[in-house]
């Protein structure tokens, strides 16, 4: 049972610092910022959540289990929010590259309100109004 | 058993960080310096739980939880500012 244990820490440390491994990698040879924050993420979630079981499993305790939850909880909400405000404000000033994307469906919406072409001025949005769809 | 473990993870927590380094040292917009400094955060966070599986501690969990908060706070900031001075 405890070379059994031992070998599931060493599986998962490995694979969960393989994470930040490819992060870095993708951050190095992804061509523009919004595939890079896609190879970002992935040591935020999945490799902590490797990296702490291999932690609680290794140190046999149940005390540091609630703690490494709250880390992990922690990323798990912040992470989204994060990404959420880089990739607006990229998108925003022009920092992330728009003739690499497939489809832009901000970009409708932004015309609209702005009534303009988007040229990076404040699109100002209009709060609550429903019937901006058409 | 644990020490070879050990060293491969250091290896590519290391070589991760070199990677994040030279995407802040290079990187076209102050957004991609943001992103690679996160993902440093988080592998600076990794080794300090590395280093408790070597040393067999817990004394540095809340160094952890204090860097998932920073590395949060530091990339909504930046970015809330760099949105902010563009649209001046």
């Amino acid at each position: 049972m405890e070379i059994f244990l031992d070998v599931l820490v060493a599986v998962l440390l490995i694979l969960g610092c393989l994470m930040s491994l490819i992060a870095g990698i993708g951050l190095l040879t992804f061509p523009d910022m919004l595939t890079r924050m896609h190879a970002a993420t992935k040591p935020q979630v999945l490799g902590f959540l490797l990296i702490f079981a291999g932690l609680a499993i290794y140190l046999r305790s149940w005390a540091v289990v609630p703690v490494l939850v709250l880390a992990w909880g922690m990323q798990l909400l912040t992470a989204p929010v994060s990404a959420h405000m880089i990739g607006r404000s990229g998108y925003r000033t022009k920092h992330a590259a728009k003739e690499t994307l497939f489809s832009d469906e901000l970009s409708h919406v932004v015309n609209k309100v702005n009534g303009t072409p988007p040229t990076g001025t404040t699109p100002v949005s209009k709060t609550g109004s429903p019937d901006e769809q058409d | 058993m644990l020490d070879i473990v050990i060293w491969i993870c250091g290896i590519m927590l290391g070589l991760g960080a070199v990677a994040c380094l030279v995407r802040v040292a290079k990187g076209p917009s102050i957004l991609d310096r943001v992103l690679a400094l996160d993902v440093m955060l988080l592998i600076i966070s990794a080794a300090l739980c590395l280093e408790m599986v070597l040393h067999k501690h817990t004394d540095y969990l809340l160094f952890v939880v204090a860097a998932c908060m920073l590395g949060f706070i530091g990339s909504v900031t930046v970015s809330r500012f760099v949105s902010d001075q563009r649209n001046a």
